[in-house]
C-alpha cells in the first residue's frame, strides 16, 4: 500500500531539489463535468503540476470568493458524490496517473460519508490526502488519527492571524505540507499580496517540519516567480477556475487553455 | 457540569468548525466575553439599557381568554417579548454583543439577517452605541422584506444583498463569515441566534437567558410554583434557549421546542431540523442539519421567515439527545390558525414564529390535566407579518 502523505511531501521536496517551488494547481471537481475533470487532471500533470488540489463542491463554501463559489454551484448541478470522486481517482491511477492528488472540501460531506470510511476508500483509490478548511486544529483530532492510520496527508492550514506558537503546533500536526493562507480573507485573485508575506513564510518554514505551501490570492506568473523564493509550494486556484468558467461555451479549447496557463505558472516556479 | 465544555462542546455537538483565520478571533472573543461577564460595570450598563431602552422586565401575562377558549382547565401565561423595543427578543442579544464589541475596541459591526428582525435589532444597537453597521441579507429576502431593509437603512446600517446559493439566511451567514474572515481585526460579527462556532451559542444563550430568569421570578410570584410546561418556537433557537436555560435544572419543568413543519414534513418545504434532520457541520458548529444524502445543505421553508434555517443551535441538539427538551413541529396552516386565534381572543397579534408555539399549545391543550401551568414564550410581535398573512388569506379566499 502506497503512503499517500509521503508521496505529497516527496513531490514537493523533489521540485525543491530541482531548484523550483512545487506548483499545486486547484480545480473544482465536476466543474463543468466529471469527464472534463478527468481531462483537466491529465492536462495538469502534463503541464508539470507537482501536486494537484481537487475541490469537492459544497453548498456553503464559506472560505471561498465568488469565482470558486460559482464553480461549486456549477459542479453541484451534476450532483457529485465522494464515491464518484474516489472512482475517478482510482481510474486515473489504473491508467498510470502519477501526480499526487489531495482533495479539498468542507467537512460536512466527509462527515456524512464517515471520516474512517472515506480514508479507507481514499487509500484504496490512490487519493493522497485531504485539505478541510473548516476543520481547525482544536476539532481535527479524530481526523488526524484516521489520516495517520491510512497514511493520508492531512493538510492543515495556518493564516496571517495565527500566532507563531500556534503555527508551530498546527505544522507539527500537518502532513504532506502546511497550507499557509497568504491573506486575511477568502480565496480569489489579489492585485497585491501582503508586504510581510515573505517574512511570514520564512517564519512558517522555520517552524514547520513539513514543506510550506502558500495559497489564496495568487493568480499571475510574476507572483509565482516572486513567491518561489519564499515557499516550498505554491497553490493557484481561482485564476485557473476563472479560465474554466471563461471557456464553458468553448469546451474544445478549455483543456488547452488550462494546460497553457499552468505550464506558464510552472515555468515561473524556477528559483 | 456546566456546558459547554472548554472547547465549546455540548456533548458531541457545538465546537468551532471555522477557517483557521477566525480561530484567534474566537479565542479573543471568548476571553473578552468571560471577562466582561464578570465585570460589574459592564453588567450595570447592560442592565441599564435593558431596563430603560429595551423595556425590561417584560410582563408575564395570564392569558385567561385563551385559556377559556382552550377548555378552561389550564393556566396559560405568555412571556411578552413582543413588547420589547424593536418588537422581539432579538434585541436582548444584539445589545449585549454590541456593547461587548465596543469594549473590545471594535469599530465595525456586521450581522446576517433572514427576515430582517435580527438585522433591525443589530442596526438599532449599533446606532445606540455608535458603531458602523453592515447587514448581510439574502437577495430574495431583501425583496420579501423590503420594509425591514428600509428600517435598517433608517437606523444608519448598510444592507448588502447576497446573491449566492439560495439567496436566503444561510447564504447571508456565509457572506457575513466571509466579511469577518477578511476584516476580523476591526470587526465584530453579531450572530443572531444560539448558532455558529463557540463561544456564540453560549454567549447568545446567556444574553437571552434574561427571558427565562424573569419568567422564573414572575411565575413564582404569581403562582407560587414553577410552571409545568414551557413552549417556545425554534428556528436557530435563541428565544427558546434563553427561555429554557434558567429552568434546565428544574426537572419538573417540561420544555418543548416547536419547529416549523412548513408545507409538511413529508415535503421538501419545512424547517424541522431537529425533528427530521441529521447531524452534520455547518456555520462553525456540529448540530442537526437539513441535508441531502451526500451532505449538501438543503434550503429551509416556513411561513415564518425567522424559522427558515437549515440548522439549529447545538445545545438544542444536545437537549434532544439527552431528552431534556422535546422537539415537535407544527405546519404553516396550524401556525396561521394560531396567529388568528391569539389576535381574536387576546388582542395580541403574535409574530408568525411565536404563533408556532401557540399552535402547539392549542394542539396539546385537550390532553393536559387541569391546572397545568403552561408558559408560552411570545418571542415577537406580528406587525411585520400582517401584510404577508393578508396575502396568504386572500389566496385562500378567506379575507
Amino acid at each position: 500500500m502506497r503512503n499517500g502523505a509521503r508521496a505529497v511531501e516527496e513531490a514537493i521536496r523533489k521540485a525543491n531539489e530541482r531548484g523550483e517551488a512545487a506548483l499545486i494547481p486547484f480545480i473544482e471537481g465536476a466543474d463543468p463535468s466529471l469527464e472534463v475533470t478527468a481531462e483537466l487532471l491529465w492536462a495538469l500533470e502534463e503541464a508539470g503540476a507537482d501536486v494537484i488540489e481537487l475541490g469537492f463542491p459544497f453548498s456553503d463554501p464559506l472560505a471561498d470568493g465568488p469565482i470558486i463559489q460559482e464553480a461549486a454551484q456549477r459542479a453541484l448541478k451534476n450532483r457529485p458524490t465522494l464515491s464518484d470522486f474516489l472512482a475517478l481517482v482510482e481510474n486515473l491511477r489504473q491508467k498510470g496517473f502519477k501526480t499526487p492528488i489531495v482533495i479539498m472540501g468542507y467537512l460536512n460531506p466527509f462527515y456524512r460519508f464517515g471520516l474512517e470510511n472515506f480514508a479507507k476508500q481514499a487509500q484504496k483509490a490512490g487519493l493522497n490526502g485531504a485539505i478541510i478548511p473548516d476543520l481547525p486544529l482544536e476539532e481535527a483530532k479524530p481526523w488526524l488519527k484516521i489520516a495517520r492510520r491510512y497514511q493520508l496527508a492531512a493538510v492543515m492550514l495556518a493564516a496571517p492571524t495565527t500566532p507563531p506558537e500556534r503555527l508551530a503546533r498546527i505544522a507539527q500536526n500537518s502532513s504532506g505540507f502546511l497550507y499557509y493562507v497568504s491573506v486575511t480573507g477568502i480565496t480569489g485573485a489579489r492585485n497585491k499580496l501582503p508586504e510581510d508575506l515573505a517574512l511570514k513564510l520564512d517564519l512558517a518554514r522555520e517552524l514547520s517540519p513539513v514543506p510550506v505551501g502558500v495559497g489564496f490570492g495568487i493568480s499571475r506568473p510574476e507572483q509565482v516567480a516572486h513567491l518561489a523564493n519564499f515557499a516550498d509550494a505554491i497553490v493557484v486556484g481561482s485564476a485557473i477556475v476563472k479560465i474554466i468558467a471563461a471557456h464553458l461555451k468553448k469546451p474544445a479549447s478549455l483543456v488547452k487553455a488550462v494546460r497553457d496557463f499552468v505550464t506558464e505558472l510552472k515555468a515561473a516556479t524556477k528559483r | 457540569m456546566a456546558l459547554p465544555d472548554k472547547r465549546g462542546h455540548f456533548g458531541p455537538f457545538g465546537g468551532r468548525y471555522v477557517p483557521e483565520t477566525l480561530m484567534p478571533a474566537l479565542f479573543e472573543l471568548e476571553e473578552a466575553y468571560r471577562r466582561f461577564k464578570r465585570d460589574r460595570t459592564f453588567k450595570k450598563e447592560l442592565d441599564f439599557y435593558l431596563k430603560t431602552y429595551v423595556g425590561r422586565p417584560t410582563p408575564l401575562y395570564p392569558a385567561r381568554k385563551l385559556a377559556a377558549t382552550l377548555g378552561g382547565h389550564l393556566k396559560i401565561y405568555l412571556k411578552r417579548e413582543d413588547l420589547t423595543h424593536t418588537g422581539a427578543h432579538k434585541i436582548n442579544n444584539t445589545l449585549g454583543q454590541v456593547l461587548l464589541a465596543q469594549k473590545m475596541g471594535k469599530k465595525r459591526i456586521i450581522a446576517e439577517t433572514g427576515a430582517g428582525q435580527h438585522g433591525v435589532a443589530t442596526a438599532t444597537a449599533a446606532a445606540l452605541v455608535g458603531l458602523e453597521c453592515v447587514v448581510y441579507m439574502g437577495a430574495k429576502d431583501t425583496v420579501r422584506q423590503e420594509m425591514n431593509v428600509f428600517r435598517m437603512e433608517l437606523l444608519g446600517a448598510k444592507v448588502v444583498p447576497v446573491y449566492s446559493g439560495t439567496q436566503t439566511l444561510k447564504d447571508a451567514i456565509n457572506e457575513a463569515i466571509r466579511d469577518w474572515v477578511t476584516n476580523v481585526e476591526t470587526t465584530h460579527y453579531v450572530i443572531g441566534s444560539v448558532v455558529g462556532p463557540h463561544p456564540y451559542p453560549m454567549m447568545v444563550r446567556d444574553f437571552q437567558s434574561v427571558i427565562g430568569r424573569e419568567t422564573r421570578r414572575q411565575i413564582l410570584q404569581s403562582e407560587g410554583r414553577l410552571p409545568d410546561i414551557l413552549i417556545a418556537c425554534v428556528g436557530g433557537g435563541s428565544n427558546a434557549m434563553g427561555f429554557f436555560f434558567p429552568f434546565v435544572n428544574d426537572q419538573s419543568v417540561q420544555m418543548i421546542g416547536v419547529e416549523a413543519a412548513g408545507a409538511g414534513l413529508d415535503t421538501d418545504k419545512h424547517s424541522a431540523t431537529l425533528t427530521v434532520g441529521e447531524p452534520g457541520v455547518l456555520h462553525g458548529m456540529l448540530t442537526y442539519l437539513l441535508q441531502d444524502q451526500v451532505g449538501q445543505i438543503k434550503g429551509a421553508h416556513s411561513v415564518a421567515p425567522g424559522l427558515d434555517y437549515p440548522g439549529v443551535g447545538p445545545e438544542h441538539a444536545f437537549f434532544k439527545e439527552t431528552g431534556r427538551a422535546t422537539y415537535v413541529a407544527v405546519d404553516d396552516q396550524e401556525a396561521l390558525a394560531a396567529f388568528r386565534l391569539l389576535s381574536e381572543t387576546e388582542g395580541i397579534i403574535p409574530a408568525l414564529e411565536s404563533a408556532h408555539a401557540v399552535a402547539y399549545l392549542v394542539k396539546i391543550a385537550p390532553k393536559l390535566p387541569p391546572n397545568t401551568i403552561v408558559v408560552v414564550n411570545l418571542s415577537g410581535r406580528g406587525d411585520k407579518d400582517v401584510a404577508a398573512v393578508r396575502e396568504y388569506l386572500k389566496g385562500k379566499g378567506d379575507a
